[in-house]
């Protein structure tokens, strides 16, 4: 499923949070965001998923506006991770999980069999089907992150949006979630975007890289076009050293110093 | 489903009956009870065969109306309670909060002290005080949506603005205070069958409710972006809720003054019990809200017969101890 985003604004209050965003994003990519703190990353995310109302501007998931459609029938094709969630002390996985079925449910109607194999078949693929019993609360960071991950594999969507899902987790966790959140992509085709912090990781991962400052787009390239010294510095006020990752493909940089101009 | 899903599902399906069993059985107690004591026996030959002596008298003008109403308005109150903290994602919400209590106490006492000839105006008057002040603090606090804490913070400020327009009824009308004591503390000595009719409409939609939407309450407790990415209207729901929740607190502390804090407590004694999960949290809470209120009322009635205390401050000394007792047993204190 392709997103098409035109002329988005967004403000809060007086202050432009996100400034003419005109973008495409193709069906079957991991695009990720990056961009300093303030710059709107988060922003774009919510806009898309409907947490905040646009100033100006339109949305389209495959030709169709998401203003005019139905929010449970846009919920069955795009599934959302945002960075606050909540968890009741006293839920399982496996309830958590199938609340993903949500939008797919009649009005009034409880779970049906063939709901209950969506379930399964979310939590077999992040690989939680041992520990469905478990209390959300009682899991891992990484392990919490699949459970909500599979929650929206349960809503069957082509496209995930998901904002910084690797904060908060330690380094082995950041990679489980992002290896999981490829294999999705590749297996299932379904789209991706994502805010990530670590720049090495999103040009690792990604197919795309949307680069975001004071609300505007920079620019939105594959890795190799994107990683490079003027960007660190402009962007990110760092100078850096680029290399070449030969294994996985793309390039990978090492931080030497903070620079003044930015 | 799993053996152990079914089980768990039991599980909460034997508490719930013994919830029924219990709201029940209070029914009765509440019934026996009182300036006469009446047996069983009396009580079902009185209800389901026709004998026309002095204590037919007592159950059928007295004793049931009272009791009826007793439930309904615990049950009211309960659901207002539980719903507000599944919305707010906050566990000291409770009917107060959105200012059923100051609005629906400042409108009594303007009727009763102000217009004391209207006097019959005065549960209309406390019903739409409440509904009037729920919507005024959602206007404050609306901004490109209602978020909880806002909500929280001006149904606080609304409360204490509300409630100094109380006072000053009360500091210029001293003499009248005496009469409206009964309000402020909440009671159920006067009530008869017309109160019934007034409250039972609240009760059943109320119930209808709990039928038809926990699902959103659950997907609510997960945040409002999740919840918006589930496919759920946040705003309007939240909207709908708090509507429902001051119709059903409205409707019991106009029969009932202000016992507010049966829908504080109760629902989280419930929750102790039967877990968070709204699909059973809803239907215990309309059961363990009558029994509540029943049992509170009918010591209300026997304690220090035949001199009657208000219902309100049994339920805050014998409920807020028992409410501590369980924290700290569960460990959650």
């Amino acid at each position: 499923m392709e997103i098409s985003v035109e002329n988005l604004n967004v403000k809060y209050g007086n202050k432009e949070a996100l400034k003419n965003i005109t973008l495409q994003i193709n069906s079957g990519k991991i695009v990720t965001v990056i961009g300093p703190n303030g710059s709107g990353k988060s922003t774009f995310i919510k806009a898309i998923s409907r947490c905040i109302k646009p100033s100006k501007g339109n949305i389209f998931l495959d030709d169709q506006n998401i203003n005019r459609i139905n929010t449970k029938e846009i919920a069955k094709n795009l599934a959302v991770l945002p960075q606050v969630k909540n968890v009741p002390s006293d839920i399982s996985v496996e309830e958590l999980v199938s609340y993903g079925r949500y939008p797919h449910l009649s009005f009034g109607k409880r779970l049906l069999r063939e709901d209950n194999e969506i379930v399964d078949w979310a939590l077999k693929k992040t690989g939680l089907i041992e520990l469905k019993k478990r209390l959300v609360f009682t899991l891992s960071g990484g392990e919490r992150q699949r459970a909500w991950i599979a929650m929206s594999l349960a809503q069957k969507p082509k496209v995930l949006l998901l904002d910084e899902p690797t904060t908060f987790l330690d380094i082995s966790f950041q990679l489980e979630v992002l290896e999981l959140i490829k294999e999705l992509n590749k297996n299932l085709g379904i789209t991706v975007v994502m805010v990530l912090h670590d720049l090495n990781q999103a040009s690792r991962y990604s197919d795309e890289i949307m680069v975001m400052s004071h609300g505007e787009i920079c620019d939105y390239e594959t890795p190799d076009k994107i990683i490079r010294r003027p960007m660190l510095k402009n962007i990110f006020g760092i100078d850096a050293d680029i290399y070449e990752d030969k294994i996985n493909k793309c390039p990978y940089f090492i931080p030497k110093r903070y620079s003044q101009t930015r | 489903m799993t053996l152990e899903a079914k089980n768990k599902q039991i599980n909460k399906g034997l508490i719930l009956t013994a919830f029924i069993c219990f709201s029940v059985l209070s029914f009765l107690i509440s019934l026996a009870n009182g300036a006469v004591k009446i047996s069983f026996k009396e009580i079902i030959d009185i209800l389901f065969t026709e004998k026309f002596n002095e204590n037919y008298q007592i159950i059928w003008n007295v004793r049931l109306p009272r009791t009826i109403v007793a439930s309904l308005v615990g049950t009211c109150l309960a659901l207002s309670g539980a719903i507000l903290q599944g919305i707010m994602r906050n566990p000291l919400a409770g009917p107060n909060i959105i200012g059923v209590s100051s609005g629906a106490g400042l409108m009594t006492l303007i009727v009763l002290i102000l217009f004391p000839s209207h006097y019959y105006l005065a549960p209309l008057g406390s019903f739409a005080g409440a509904l009037m002040a729920t919507l005024f603090i959602y206007f404050l606090a609306w901004k490109e949506g209602a978020a909880p804490t806002r909500l929280i913070l001006a149904g606080v400020a609304v409360s204490s603005l509300l409630g100094a327009g109380n006072n000053i009824i009360m500091t210029f009308y001293p003499d009248k205070v005496s009469g409206v004591i009964g309000f402020m503390v909440g009671g159920l000595s006067a009530v008869n069958w017309k109160h019934v009719t007034m409250i039972w409409p609240y009760a059943l939609l109320g119930i209808i409710l709990v039928m038809i939407v926990p699902n959103r309450l659950n997907i609510l407790m997960l945040g409002d972006e999740v919840a918006t990415g589930l496919g759920l209207n946040v705003e309007r729901t939240r909207f709908l809720f708090i509507i429902i929740s001051s119709l059903l607190a409205g409707a019991a502390v106009s029969v009932a003054g202000l016992l507010g804090f049966v829908g504080l407590i109760v629902p989280h004694i419930t929750r102790l019990f039967i877990g968070s999960d709204y699909r059973y949290l809803l239907s215990a809470t309309i059961f363990t809200g009558s029994a509540t209120v029943l049992l509170c009322d009918t010591l209300a009635r026997v304690m220090f017969a035949p001199v009657e205390i208000p219902v309100g401050i049994i339920m805050a000394a014998l409920g807020a101890p028992f409410f501590l007792y369980l924290l700290r047993r569960k460990g959650e204190y």
